[in-house]
């Protein structure tokens, strides 16, 4: 056994309370409460991110999808009455709740198949006191930076289109 | 050997003391989160009464002086008071989130200062104890991280209490946090760039080796110090709880601890914000001008001087919290925003990159962040510091009141009268002189 039984102990423990809050996102009527589900199980995946020492992306988890989810929430407040369980809240028609259940079941199927292939390496254990940026920054800004500067253009894209469609006036 | 050199070496060679580990440092953990929380809670309680005094001094009236010598007890009167009023749940509020939101507000506001490093590391005979509760490799992030959901406690409470005047506060602050939040790692960026680390404890390290940040990195810190005014909800940014606008806020329907933990929660975050901006620009827990106190082999006494440093220059800061409260008045909710999104915004990316195209002009000319000029002066620090006067002089020069946001009486052009008009029953008229 690799890791301990703490370390075990916590592994489930945060992989439960995040599928069980996941769960509770998707079956809350109250927009605000799924929402407040939501962040728990963003969090809960952070914590596991950080188990497994990948302690900057757990981070980056909690500042990005935080924020996010604050943003989900005004406009939950802001636009669906108040937080009231409301028709807009809901889906509605069998034919839209069949296709996500479908849509899951491909999820739940593609993952089975890539738990059972190999697996690509961990990254290196870094000793105590090393820079946790570099091995995330090193190949993000070197080997891939093109690709990265191509994602960035396409966000900009998207806030320039996005202020475009707030702007115009019917 | 220069003097650059022999810090360095002091710095990461010669340092024979490992850092402590196995069950010894479970312990020391154990310690250190029991110490610090208490003296944060003590801290805060006596903030309230330094709040009281420091009003009252600039107010020119004598303040709480009744309980205990000099008003001493007035926090421990204050506390009792709190606990034993009675609580009062209003009947439209939403049960559950009412009463989390207290606790999503106050646990975030007190977990943020765990990574803030508060002196020398202390050697003992189990090994060398870092003088910070978690010294997380990922430092400033789970700052920037964890404050921002600081903000969850309060649209929760503005929400969950089913008021209209919590509301407003709520939604204000969580707009204000959100604008301010990116402004405030644009500014910390600048830090980064200078230190090449996010860890806290790196950042102290590297001031040490070549000088304190807020002089070569002058508007960054004056970024960061508004931002951190803002992400704080305190005075000219304390429109969630604006009480001649919205009577408390977001904290109108709560009472008793309830109100208390949201108050508690404040003051830890002025503590944590004071503490980061000693420790991002100040040195942190460095001692000024004296290299022997800031660097290893460490002894016991290194470490109370360098406590003793940090909790002044967190007092300084604390204190200019309070005394901006004490003297400036509140914005207006536009202003606050056209501050965040059109001046603090493109300032602090512009200001970016200046800095890191200066910062790498200076690696391509060879000069090092540790040489100083005379052994006192550090010359990278020096020409840092001499650029960000010059274009302190073009922000301020550029920043004039009233030519980017509004000022306060509020000159507004025809087209945005008109559309206002639009927007209201009763028209309005340009205010007399315009």
């Amino acid at each position: 056994m690799q890791y301990g039984f703490l370390y075990q102990f916590f592994f489930y423990l945060f992989g439960v309370i995040g599928v069980a809050s996941a769960i509770t996102f998707v079956t809350r009527k109250n927009p605000v409460a799924a929402a407040l589900w939501l962040v728990n199980t963003m969090f809960c995946l952070a914590a596991l991110y950080i188990m497994m020492d990948a302690q900057f992306v757990g981070a980056v988890q909690v500042l990005v999808y935080a924020g996010a989810i604050m943003v989900v929430f005004l406009f939950v407040v802001m636009l669906l009455n108040l937080g009231q369980p409301s028709a807009a809240a809901d889906i509605k028609g069998t034919g839209a709740r069949i296709a996500a259940g479908v849509a899951g079941l491909v999820l739940v199927a593609e993952l089975l198949v890539l738990a059972r292939q190999k697996l690509p390496p961990l990254l290196p254990d870094l000793p105590r006191g090393t820079n946790i940026t570099v091995p995330i920054t090193e190949p993000l800004f070197r080997q891939y930076l093109l690709p990265f500067e191509l994602t960035s253009i396409l966000l900009l894209v998207a806030i320039v289109g996005a202020v475009v469609l707030a702007k115009r006036r019917g | 050997m220069t003097l650059d050199a022999a810090l360095l070496l002091l710095q990461h060679a010669y340092d024979p003391q490992e850092p402590v580990h196995g069950a010894p440092w479970l312990w020391f953990t154990i310690i250190k989160i029991l110490v610090v929380f208490t003296v944060l809670m003590v801290t805060i309680a006596y903030l309230t009464l330094a709040e009281r005094k420091i009003s009252a001094w600039i107010q020119d009236r004598h303040g709480p002086n009744r309980v205990g010598p000099w008003g001493l007890f007035q926090p421990l009167a204050d506390g009792l008071k709190n606990i034993m009023k009675e609580e009062t749940y209003p009947d439209a509020a939403y049960g559950p989130m009412f009463i989390l939101a207290p606790v999503l507000s106050f646990i975030p506001a007190l977990i943020t200062f765990a990574v803030i490093p508060f002196a020398a590391p202390l050697p003992t005979r189990w090994g060398l104890v870092d003088m910070s509760i978690a010294d997380l490799p990922i430092g400033f992030l789970y700052i920037l991280a964890i404050a921002s959901l600081g903000v969850y406690g309060i649209v929760i409470a503005g929400w969950s209490s089913n008021n209209k005047y919590a509301l407003l506060g709520g939604l204000r602050s969580s707009a204000q946090m959100i604008s301010y939040e990116v402004s405030m790692g644009i500014a910390v960026v600048s830090v980064l760039l200078l230190s090449g680390n996010v860890s806290l404890s790196a950042i102290v390290r590297q001031q040490v080796l070549s000088g304190w940040n807020a002089f070569p990195l002058l508007i960054g810190f004056f970024l960061f110090l508004v931002a951190a005014f803002a992400e704080t909800n305190r005075l000219p940014f304390d429109l969630p709880e604006a009480e001649s606008e919205l009577i408390a806020g977001y904290h109108t329907e709560y009472s008793s601890m309830k109100f208390s933990m949201f108050f508690i929660s404040e003051y830890s975050n002025m503590v944590t914000a004071s503490a980061l901006l000693s420790t991002l620009f100040f040195g942190g827990w460095a001692v000024p001008f004296w290299t022997t106190a800031n660097t290893a082999p460490w002894a016991g006494w290194k470490t109370l001087v360098t406590l003793v440093f940090f909790a002044l220059k967190t007092s300084f800061f604390l204190f200019l919290y309070m005394w901006i409260r004490w003297t400036l008045p509140r914005f207006r909710y536009d202003q606050l925003m056209s501050v965040g999104w059109k001046v603090m915004l493109p300032l602090g990316l512009g200001y970016l990159v200046v800095m890191a195209a200066a910062v790498l002009s200076l690696d391509a000319a060879g000069i090092s962040p540790v040489a100083r000029w005379a052994g006192v002066v550090p010359i990278y620090w020096a020409i840092l510091g001499a650029l960000n006067i010059v274009l302190a002089v073009l922000v301020f020069f550029i920043l004039d009141r009233g030519r980017i946001v509004s000022p306060a009486y509020g000159r507004l052009d025809a087209d945005e009268i008109a559309r206002l008009q639009a927007m209201s029953e009763r028209p309005i008229t340009p205010a007399q002189g315009d």
